[in-house]
């Protein structure tokens, strides 16, 4: 197993475990899951459905607690945080892609970009700007007033990644951003994701079995049964 | 925050409308019943303190307790005036009251008789406006004004002649015979149907009670101002020789006659609010239950739930106000309308009003609090519903929301 060492860790997991007790039947999520992951990294975790790929990216991103084990990102025991003190931390250094695209129904797609950053207390023109260059980035800038139901699937979902984007978080963790949407859509979205990374720098993981997601990211790190099977870094 | 809750509510529009139309409903209804109920007691508060009592009445001490021409009372010198200069006074009506048989032809009947100076009475019972027949008297005259229900009995009319007969001042014997200048017909059936007014000197003369009064009734411009000017009274008078009374003290049973009916129109109330709570607890529970997922979503995003928690209780808010609000601009017009044209009932029920002394009539108020107390009781409802979305959002887990709010 091979692990990137040569730039700053950013994401460090030590024999995590997660359990679930579901009714009277405990299901083992995650077992002695270590992981290491470097700033700027694309990397995507790979796995059938129940291999624990979302527990794992729910866990990085402080939405749930492991069983056992430690989880540090940025520097920071995230498990050992307060709920208020871990929305706080999520809404400055992480941003979610979630596979159903989270809009928000009632607002624009130039106010859904906004969203984070308003939470976060953004200046106005500061935001406004911000949001509609993004929105240019992605070839919507003509679609910035009008809701999510008049917009198609992969546009959602573009507007669901630049709104992630939109507020510089350190991290990005996409939850299947892929499943939903024709090819196309799928490949425009991953050209534009991986020209954030390279661009903006941020560290890009994605929890998927799309094949072309797994092309596109430069570690593919495989879990089954809640282990880590294997870690492939490509040049 | 206030854009992003306004959208919302109207994310579904059927079923905000549904919500508002109910509580509008529960709002117009209830400020109905309410502005009935309401004026009913103002009209029979008003009937008997305008039309009788007044709000404050003078009279020797423990004349109330003993209502008995011996306990008549000679008035200070210049006591009326006085009360008169008081701020908050329209003005104080002298009066003597006792009772009389009255005869006329071979029905005889027992007759309140109330001495009165006519231009002071018109401040307290508009006496003049409540003629019906014939014409008021004047101070100086031998002649009496009567209830209608009173010559219906006696079989009289205008020009009649009525002979009374009584005990007056101190055992004296008390008989006289007056043309019938006038009838007059109150709100209070029971005050129609035996009241005689007479000129306050005539009624002196007949009762042998020269320069005596058993009362000195004051009307204030306001009723908000009963308190303040019984106590300027008091301030001005002997406590030991003289009672200064206001019209709840003497009139305990209407008080309490009002307050039970009162607390039935309450549960009635309480009950019609209770079918549109369940309608607004419905409403408040599919806004949670069906955006549950967006609620992780927002979690996860890094939405604190307090703000979260504001969001949704000002969605809360702005659908009662606007249902409240549209309420009153509906209700409002009808309440005016009713509140000057009161609903007369027709003929065949008056007797049986009558028979409990209540006027036929469905009087209406428009006095802000049947307005405002709806607002509270939405506000409230509002308040307490609002807690099952708030405490949800609190407990709430953003994964298991946005894997059960799939």
């Amino acid at each position: 197993m091979e692990t990137v060492t040569d730039k700053k860790i950013v994401i460090e997991t030590r024999d995590i475990a997660k359990v679930y007790q579901d009714s009277k039947i405990a299901v083992q999520a995650l077992r002695d899951v270590d992981l290491e992951i470097s700033e700027g990294e694309f990397t995507a975790i790979v796995g059938p459905s129940g291999s624990g790929k979302t527990t794992l990216l729910n866990i990085i991103g402080g939405l749930d607690n492991p069983t056992s084990g430690t989880i540090r990102v940025a520097g920071r025991d995230i498990s050992k945080l307060k709920d208020s003190e871990r929305i706080d931390f999520r809404l400055h250094n992480i941003g979610f892609v979630f596979q159903q695209y989270n809009l928000i129904p009632v607002l624009t797609a130039r106010e859904n970009v906004e969203f984070i950053m308003l939470l976060q207390k953004i200046p106005v023109h500061e935001m406004k700007a911000r949001s509609l260059h993004l929105l240019e980035e992605v070839g919507l800038k003509e679609k910035a007033n009008v809701r999510p139901s008049e917009l198609s699937g992969g546009q959602q979902q573009r507007v669901a990644v630049i709104r992630a984007l939109a507020s510089r978080p350190k991290f990005i963790l996409a939850d299947e951003p892929t499943a939903n949407l024709d090819s196309a859509s799928a490949a425009n979205l991953l050209d534009m994701m991986a020209r954030m990374n390279q661009e903006e720098g941020m560290t890009f993981i994605f929890s998927t079995h799309d094949q072309r997601v797994i092309d596109k990211a430069r570690r593919v790190v495989t879990l089954e049964d809640g282990i880590i099977k294997s870690d492939e870094i490509r040049s | 925050m206030f854009k992003l809750a306004w959208r919302n509510i109207w994310r579904n529009k059927r079923r905000t409308i549904i919500t508002i139309v109910s509580i509008v409903f529960a709002v117009i209804l209830s400020s109905l019943m309410r502005s009935m109920q309401l004026g009913s007691y103002e009209r029979m508060i008003d009937n008997s303190v305008r039309f009788y009592t007044g709000y404050i009445q003078v009279h020797k001490l423990g004349y109330w307790d003993e209502q008995v021409l011996d306990n008549a009372f000679y008035p200070p010198k210049g006591l009326q005036e006085q009360i008169e200069s008081l701020d908050g006074v329209e003005a104080a009506v002298p009066r003597l009251e006792s009772f009389a048989l009255a005869s006329h032809g071979t029905r005889t009947k027992g007759a309140l008789i109330i001495g009165v100076d006519p231009e002071k009475e018109s401040h307290l019972t508009e006496m003049e406006k409540k003629i019906t027949e014939g014409t008021m008297v004047g101070l100086n005259e031998p002649r009496v004004v009567m209830g209608s229900g009173l010559a219906d009995y006696l079989n009289m009319k205008v020009g009649d002649t009525l002979v009374l007969i009584s005990q007056g001042y101190h055992g004296v014997n008390a008989a006289g015979k007056y043309a019938v200048a006038g009838l007059v017909e109150f709100g209070l059936p029971q005050l129609t149907n035996q009241v005689v007014f007479m000129p306050l000197p005539a009624a002196q003369y007949f009762y042998g009670a020269d320069g005596l009064l058993t009362a000195i009734a004051v009307v204030t411009d306001q009723s908000g101002y009963v308190d303040d000017v019984r106590e300027a009274i008091l301030g001005d008078l002997d406590s030991s020789a003289y009672e200064v009374m206001d019209w709840k003290t003497m009139m305990p049973e209407l008080i309490q006659g009002i307050e039970i009916d009162n607390i039935s129109g309450i549960i009635m109330l309480l009950l019609l609010y209770l079918v549109i709570g369940f309608g607004m607890f419905g409403t408040f529970l599919m806004m949670t239950k069906e955006r549950l997922y967006e609620f992780g979503v927002m979690l996860s995003v890094g939405m604190h739930r307090s703000r979260l928690q504001l969001l949704i209780f000002s969605e809360i808010v702005l659908l009662a106000t606007l249902a409240v609000l549209t309420g009153f601009a509906l209700s409002l017009p009808v309440i005016n309308y009713f509140s000057q044209n009161p609903i007369s009932l027709p003929e065949e029920y008056k007797t049986a009003f009558e028979k409990f002394d209540i006027e036929p009539i469905y009087a209406f108020s428009n006095e802000p609090i049947v307005f405002t107390s709806q607002a509270w009781v939405v506000f409230f409802m509002a308040l307490v519903l609002s807690a099952y979305p708030l405490y949800k959002i609190w407990k709430i887990d953003p994964v298991t929301a946005m894997r059960e709010g799939r």
